[in-house]
């Protein structure tokens, strides 16, 4: 599976279920904006490795609404110590999807810890997660995307080609609030 | 009244001022002189208390529970502040995400422990460098400065820092 077509998948279920998406920056967010722009989608510019964490935080406040973090696992690797605080805090509307594709995709696919073995399902599960799974194809991730918890997506090296995300920080965050406020509050 | 604050406890003090910002989010690492503060927050069923692995993890939490409509404060030393340079800057000041730290600041007059003195001098020169205000209340002064501090935040759509020294949890 490519990682555009499981962002593809993703974003589908998130259009399905109303939910707020989370995503990691570069080119899996530049993926999604081409894919399926949506003012619930929150794409992350900088701060690498705190998607999980965004979204966590954002599932804690508003229960009432799903959130889907698209995740990689060299983001996930930069901030393990936050699979920890999922795991014991992490509602049932909150799903983290680990892009896994063994490299830093956006920088020239250098080969990351998972590429020479390191599970993150086991990680996740050792950090105390209970629902956690490793999906390999369309068929596992969309069963996936209907619950709730951790999943590790495997996925192939390779960037679609799409351009740079031409919205404004300010622009994102303001009708990613409104969207998100608004929908909690209804 | 300012009798009574002058008495006041320095960590009352500051839960005071995070009450009167309407503060209902938080996430903390622990420093020994935030104890008592830790407990008065953990222990406040209005304020939705997170206890988290790093200070990063901290500033990406906060800033889901902004856009989620929270008011959220962001308790950790200031060796923290060390950990969350990046965040605070590609994320809180890039999107414009308000955040109220407060920081628990080691390493001056007074410290003990040599390690914490390099990331002490450094601290007020951080913030100043990424332009993120900063504010260092005695014990009397501190609930209305830690207000101030949230209006602030809020104001400029930045975080703020309330840098509390050796000499603030001293006072009794």
């Amino acid at each position: 599976m490519k990682r555009i077509e499981a962002i593809a998948l993703a974003a589908e279920a998130a259009e399905a279920q109303e939910a707020l998406v989370v995503c990691n920056i570069g080119f899996p967010s530049r993926e999604l904006y081409a894919l399926m722009d949506r003012s619930e989608n929150f794409y992350m510019l900088g701060s690498m490795g705190l998607a999980s964490s965004i979204g966590l935080g954002l599932a804690l406040v508003l229960p009432k609404r799903r959130v889907i973090v698209l995740d990689g696992d060299g983001a996930v690797l930069m901030n393990l110590g936050t699979l920890a605080t999922i795991a014991h805090n992490a509602p049932r509307n909150y799903l983290l999807v680990i892009l896994d594709n063994c490299c830093f995709g956006s920088t020239g696919s250098q080969p990351t810890c998972t590429h020479f073995g390191t599970d993150l399902e086991a990680i996740a599960r050792g950090a105390g997660a209970e629902s956690v799974r490793t999906v390999a194809n369309a068929e596992g991730l969309r069963s996936a995307l209907a619950g709730d918890g951790i999943v590790v997506a495997k996925v192939e090296i390779g960037n679609a080609d799409v351009p740079i995300i031409p919205l404004s920080p300010e622009k994102i965050i303001e009708r990613f609030m409104k969207s998100a406020q608004q929908a909690e509050r209804s | 009244m300012d009798r009574n604050k002058q008495q006041m406890n320095p960590s009352l003090a500051v839960y005071r001022g995070v009450k009167r910002a309407g503060i209902n989010f938080a996430a903390s690492v622990p420093c020994v002189n935030l104890q008592q503060l830790l407990r008065l927050v953990g222990e406040d069923p209005e304020i939705m208390h997170l206890p988290v692995t790093r200070e990063e993890e901290g500033v990406g939490i906060c800033c889901g529970a902004w856009m989620g409509g929270r008011k959220p404060a962001l308790l950790m030393q200031n060796s923290g502040l060390g950990n969350s340079i990046n965040a605070l800057a590609s994320l809180d000041l890039l999107f414009k995400v308000p955040l109220l730290m407060i920081i628990s600041h080691r390493g001056c007059e007074g410290e003990q422990i040599i390690g914490q003195v390099p990331m002490g001098k450094l601290t007020p020169k951080l913030l100043d460098a990424m332009q993120i205000p900063r504010l260092s209340p005695s014990p009397d002064q501190a609930e209305d400065v830690v207000a101030q501090a949230w209006s602030l935040a809020e104001e400029r759509r930045s975080p703020v820092a309330v840098l509390l020294d050796l000499q603030f949890w001293r006072a009794k």
